[in-house]
């Protein structure tokens, strides 16, 4: 009847193969038709950016100044940012997973915090404690001379106030599944606890924390709310990739669908990396 | 003690150490006092050098070259310990000691606490009370990682990141060893083992057997004073068990220092340890040689693990009235509290009351429960005397036994083994 059921049979007889008869018991509409709503819903804006992309002057586009500063930027902070959470994140996420103190159920739910809060409140909390005349930023500003907001470092700061949380969450939830005793076996051969960690834990959650890193990066490199709230929007300084999405549909819309369309590219190659950890579900 | 040489020092006396090898095994930053440090010197693990094969001998080892001298406590080698590990569902209480070259086992049903005192040993587990001393040193706020001890964990719980040979390395590593230091004692142990040509491999591509020599050989690598092995055959299937159980066994003969070993298999038990400690509910019940206690069982776990009827009653002269009512004739003369144990193998059964016997030792019972026993039927029985009689396939034919059939039990008063409890 739907588009979608004469699809999903025709892709049963084809994988199903001729001698498998499948009994299919009848869906129910009031599910199959909002869900076939949402999947259009879903993809529909996806294919209207491939349909009106101007594909013709893409290279063009593409290599244009202002697109690879842009680009260049993002993928310099994002990366600054993955690589700042995983210095902080990790040791967090072991703390929050292996020890014992306290308040360690508080102290999680704060740190899901910046995953559920809007991202422009997180820009305007930075700027409160991290800004010229922040709680902490004044001290920075008079004691070293460093000023956060409105510079590249700042681009940096606000993306892994975003991004460490989903790295957190990973590399907490890998640390969990894993099997402590590996731990205890390190201590009994005579390794510190913090060695066992480098040279046992580590190595054993190394995938959890690549993909926690990917996840972390992906959110990075989209991030908008924040940064702009806190970074601001400088052209070759702080203006990352959906910033200058943001600001290039106002005057020239083929460069802001040519830029989604690389920022689409970059999502689908981390849905693609990281497919075993999630696709496996189906 | 027999075992107990006079020749590790126990306190930090340094200017006797002889010049000679030098370990590089040993960790740089342990305390004087730790009982590494009174350890007798050894070079890295050749075979023939450093251990005195052969098993039970408690010779000092020649290589050693130790002049004895304080011995203000000669009794303190090997381990002295009281385990106290108290828990809301579960409280621990042994006392436990053994000498260098000793392998103890502790044997006991599943949740007995026998794990819980092995991690106690090892620092995994804090102890809530009691104390524990190895050669002389008190371990009990030491952690695990200054712990001169090794564990086989049950599992084997190998890195699966590394190979094998790193995997043996690992321990020598952290106690300060180069990386080319590490891997060549490594090399050492794995060769010791018999698997020098799966030195590169992964974990998970070892076999059970192998697995378990490198569990085995990564304890070791450290030189530890006290080595603990959790359950080291369960993980394998029967076939392997009985190559791997005689090749542990030599291994064991030829370790140095005390071993423990936690066991719920009687005959891994017996095989292995040159003394047997039963736990059951956190307490020891029992402690002798394998042999004393095969025979002279004290609790019903036991027997059972032995396969014998243990009864508890007291004895004025060959008659021990049993606490639930009957008697029981021995040959023994005793008086007092005493346990009977007789193997099922002693009991003949009948279906009717026999005449000619004598009134001596013949109950009557009944059958709860019948099942195969190699190419034996074991009855259980209830009725005036609880017990499993063994017969066979024939015999059990011949009476028409089936659970619930009436029949008549003796056993004759020479098979009855009877001893003070």
């Amino acid at each position: 009847m739907t588009k979608a059921d004469a699809s999903g049979a025709a892709a049963g007889t084809l994988t199903g193969g001729p001698r498998r008869r499948r009994v299919r018991a009848a869906v129910p509409l009031p599910l199959l038709l909002p869900g076939a709503v949402a999947l259009v819903f879903l993809l529909l804006p996806l294919v209207a950016l491939l349909v009106r992309a101007p594909w013709s002057s893409l290279p063009s586009l593409l290599t244009s100044t202002e697109v690879w500063q842009a680009l260049q930027l993002s993928l310099v902070c994002a990366t600054a940012a993955t690589a700042v959470s995983l210095v902080l994140g990790v040791p967090l996420a072991w703390l929050l997973a292996r020890t014992e103190f306290p308040g360690r159920g508080f102290v999680r739910a704060l740190v899901t915090l910046p995953l559920v809060l809007p991202p422009v409140v997180g820009g305007v909390a930075l700027l409160l404690a991290l800004g010229r005349n922040g709680v902490v930023g004044q001290w920075l500003d008079a004691w070293f001379g460093i000023t956060l907001p409105f510079t590249t470092a700042g681009v940096v700061v606000a993306e892994s106030f975003v991004a460490m949380p989903f790295l957190v969450i990973s590399v907490e939830g890998t640390l969990r599944a894993a099997d402590p005793r590996y731990e205890e076996a390190a201590t009994t051969l005579g390794a510190s606890r913090f060695t066992a960690f480098r040279r046992v834990t580590l190595p054993l959650i190394a995938p959890g924390i690549a993909a926690g890193s990917v996840l972390a990066w992906a959110r990075a490199l989209g991030e908008f709310g924040a940064t702009i709230t806190f970074a601001g929007n400088f052209p070759g300084r702080t203006q990352t990739m959906p910033l200058a999405v943001y600001l290039a549909l106002q005057n020239d819309p083929d460069a802001a669908i040519a830029l989604s369309l690389v920022l689409l590219t970059v999502s689908i190659a981390v849905l693609a990396a990281l497919r075993d950890r999630w696709m496996t579900a189906s | 003690m027999t075992n107990s040489h006079p020749t590790a020092a126990d306190g930090p006396q340094p200017p006797h150490e002889p010049p000679a090898p030098a370990d590089p095994a040993q960790p740089p930053h342990e305390p004087p006092a730790a009982a590494d440090g009174a350890q007798p010197p050894q070079g890295p693990p050749a075979p023939d050098t450093d251990s005195r094969t052969g098993g039970a001998g408690g010779n000092p080892n020649p290589a050693e070259g130790r002049v004895p001298t304080t011995h203000p406590h000669p009794t303190t080698h090997g381990l002295h310990t009281h385990l106290v590990v108290t828990r809301p569902t579960f409280h621990l209480d042994i006392t436990l000691t053994a000498a260098p070259g000793e392998v103890v086992a502790l044997l006991g049903p599943n949740g007995a606490g026998k794990t819980t005192a092995l991690r106690a040993l090892a620092g995994l587990t804090p102890l809530t009370a009691g104390h524990l001393r190895l050669d002389g040193t008190e371990l009990d706020r030491t952690p695990p990682e200054s712990r001169p001890v090794g564990v086989v964990f049950q599992d084997y719980l190998l890195f699966p990141h590394l190979t094998a040979l790193d995997n043996v390395a690992f321990g020598p590593r952290c106690h300060g060893a180069t990386k080319a230091e590490a891997r060549t004692q490594a090399a050492a142990w794995l060769d010791r083992m018999g698997l020098a040509e799966h030195a590169g491999v992964k974990p998970r591509r070892l076999s059970g057997g192998q697995a378990q020599r490198v569990a085995l050989a990564r304890a070791l690598a450290t030189r530890p004073r006290l080595l603990l092995l959790d359950e080291p055959l369960a993980a394998l299937d029967a076939r392997t068990r009985l190559d791997v159980r005689s090749q542990l066994r030599r291994h064991l003969a030829e370790f140095e220092a005390v071993a423990v070993l936690v066991t719920h298999d009687p005959l891994d038990a017996m095989v292995l340890a040159d003394r047997l400690i039963v736990i059951e509910h956190g307490k020891v019940v029992q402690e002798g040689t394998p042999a004393d206690i095969a025979r002279r069982p004290r609790t019903d776990y036991i027997a059972h693990l032995v396969g014998l009827n243990l009864y508890r009653g007291r004895a004025e002269g060959h008659m021990v009235k049993l606490d639930t009512g009957p008697a029981i004739t021995t040959t023994e003369d005793l008086a007092g509290d005493v346990f009977v144990a007789f193997p099922p193998s002693a009991v003949t059964l009948f279906r009717d009351r026999p005449t000619g016997a004598s009134a001596r030792n013949l109950w009557r019972c009944e059958v709860s429960g019948l099942e195969t026993h190699g190419d034996q039927i074991r009855a259980d029985l209830t009725g005036e005397l609880p017990l499993a009689a063994d017969l066979t396939t024939v015999a059990a034919a011949e009476l028409d036994l089936h659970p619930g059939a009436p029949v008549w039990a003796t056993v004759k008063a020479t098979q009855t083994h009877a001893y003070p409890a």
